[in-house]
């Protein structure tokens, strides 16, 4: 049944998509968006590097995210920048030393086109066998730290104080993102990535009244997105990995109607979550 | 004295250092099972600090923390802001860290007074509850040692009083160590079985002697919450300036404080009920 190319890039596609909605539930809660793009963007550099070594893409693209995670939480913890601006000065540095770095293999002819928005509907079986196997994994890590990084989540001094090793669990997390842009990139492309995890997780919050439900419904409407992306791309001859975004989308929309929506995400203005104490009078 | 081996944590000289400042220094004292040490003091004395540090949320740059292998901590801090991205309803935050049976997470929710919150959501509540709603998960963790800072903030005086006693009776049915932190130089429980005060370091510590003797507690808290609560009070005779150096009661300044300072003890010296203790409010320490 897999050689068909249109049920093959089902098969690809809803893989990524399961993995990618509760991985993303955590992206949305921990305010990471602009760390998946960090990420995907270090992922062009991989695809270079690859090429500089004669290495297997995802291999390379799973060092090179790793590597950057690792990198911003080192400097998370000694820099004076903040969070974000350590991002943009990872992610535009990966992306200008990826392209760099292509630049100088005049013998390498690449389709950055196919890298930055995917081509799902070109998957082999091999790919599958790797985004099954591999989400499979992702998935029985995150499952193993779901309570610790949820707790880590919520307050992480509170995690810490009760023994659940948050600094563990964060570095686990880093890793599985690492991995699912490594997995996930021949798909929906670099640029694409953080669409799927984020939009889905967001349509979810809306009608989830607990993590672990979010993170189901997320995969959920993650996979809604590829099977109706990919057939509205059938039937009107648009790019694949853009119209599982766009459905995507729809769906987001679709819930944010008054009559699906329950008001969940109302009011509030963005807190600072982390628990500083007053500490400017001591002496 | 203070190297118990039987002690849930001792903190022995332990001081953090943050942009060349000493956030808190010199903090030396343990928690034994079933006892209560309050920790007072104004504002950025380093309570907080002191607690983190017996938590092991920050690492002291001088001195030592030992804690006893394998202890159930339970955490209530002075300040957490549940993000509002994330779907977690008052049943679900009682199991954050830990499995708690059905029974288990009810009893401690019905203590705290927030059964009827079971279902709500953790972002909707109000200050008051969900003060209650963190008192009931530490205690749900039926923990060895509970820290609380500032665990009845936003709760209203009568609410105030019954948590403090639940707390007492926390202590004597799970007969955990306690180590509560409070910002209120006037009021801290009669249960308390120490009571240290911060400024930077320790500044004094004992047994909370002065019961609240003064018609204004009797007649603010009624007679019968009256013998819970004690007053704890003294004048700092120095102060701590911006720059690290200390100004004392005579005016003069010095780089590091004098042993003998800040020392109005209690009980200590004996037979010299100090003038300041008869009981009258002073809000300036």
């Amino acid at each position: 049944m897999l050689d068909d190319f249109f049920t093959r890039a089902i098969v690809a596609g809803v893989g990524v998509a399961l993995v990618a909605g509760p991985l993303g539930c955590f992206i949305v809660w921990r305010r990471l968006a602009y760390f998946g793009d960090t990420l995907s963007h270090a992922a062009l550099l991989g695809v270079a590097l690859a090429f500089l070594f004669e290495v297997n893409i995802t291999l390379a693209v799973f060092g090179v995210s790793a590597c950057v995670s690792l990198a911003l939480l080192l400097l998370q913890k000694r820099a004076t920048l903040s969070a974000d601006a350590l991002l943009g000065l990872l992610s535009h540095s990966a992306l200008a030393l990826g392209l760099v770095v292509l630049a100088f293999m005049t013998w390498v002819r690449i389709d950055l086109m196919g890298f930055l928005f995917g081509d799902i509907l070109a998957v082999s079986k091999m790919d599958i066998a790797i985004i099954w196997l591999g989400g499979t994994v992702v998935l029985a890590v995150l499952a193993a730290v779901w309570r610790p990084l949820f707790a880590a989540t919520v307050n992480r001094e509170l995690a810490e104080a009760e023994g659940m090793k948050p600094e563990r669990a964060n570095i686990i997390f880093m890793l599985l993102m690492a991995a699912v842009i490594a997995i996930s990139m021949k798909i929906v492309g670099v640029l694409l990535i953080t669409a799927m995890l984020i939009i889905p997780a967001a349509t979810a919050r809306r009608f989830a009244s607990g993590p672990e439900q979010m993170a189901l419904m997320a995969a959920g409407i993650g996979a809604a997105s590829v099977v109706g992306g990919l057939f509205g791309s059938l039937e009107w001859d648009t790019p694949a990995g853009p119209s599982i975004v766009v459905t995507a989308l729809g769906l987001f929309v679709l819930s944010v109607l008054p009559t699906f929506s329950r008001g969940a995400v109302r009011g509030k203005e963005p807190e600072k979550r982390t628990t500083e104490i007053q500490k400017e009078n001591s002496p | 004295m203070l190297k118990k081996p039987e002690a849930l944590v001792t903190l022995d000289n332990a001081g953090i250092r943050r942009a060349g400042r000493w956030l808190v220094r010199g903090v030396a004292f343990s928690i034994d099972s079933g006892e209560i040490v309050t920790l007072i003091g104004p504002n950025g004395s380093g309570k907080s600090t002191t607690a983190k540090m017996a938590l092991g949320i920050l690492k002291p740059d001088e001195g030592a923390i030992r804690r006893r292998p394998d202890l159930n901590v339970a955490y209530v801090p002075q300040k957490l802001v549940v993000d509002w991205t994330l779907p977690l309803t008052v049943q679900r935050f009682m199991r954050l860290t830990g499995q708690v049976s059905v029974d288990e997470a009810r009893d401690a929710m019905a203590a705290t007074g927030v059964s009827h919150l079971a279902m709500a959501e953790v972002r909707t509540l109000s200050g008051g509850e969900f003060q209650r709603v963190m008192l009931a998960r530490a205690i749900a963790r039926k923990p060895g040692l509970l820290v609380l800072d500032e665990p009845v903030q936003g709760v209203d005086f009568t609410g105030e009083i019954a948590l403090y006693d639940l707390i007492k009776r926390i202590r004597d049915e799970v007969h955990c160590g306690i180590l509560l932190i409070s910002h209120d130089l006037h009021v801290v429980m009669a249960a308390t079985d120490r009571v240290i005060c911060l400024n930077g370091h320790v500044c004094c510590s004992g047994t909370p002697t002065v019961v609240a003797s003064s018609p204004e507690y009797k007649e603010l808290f009624g007679a019968r919450a009256a013998p819970t609560l004690a007053v704890y009070e003294h004048h700092h005779d120095h102060s701590h300036l911006p720059d690290g150096r200390v100004r004392h009661g005579d005016g003069s300044i010095t780089d590091h404080c004098h042993p003998e300072d800040g020392h109005h003890h209690h009980e200590n010296p004996p037979g010299e009920p100090h003038p300041d203790h008869a009981g009258e409010r002073n809000h300036d320490a």
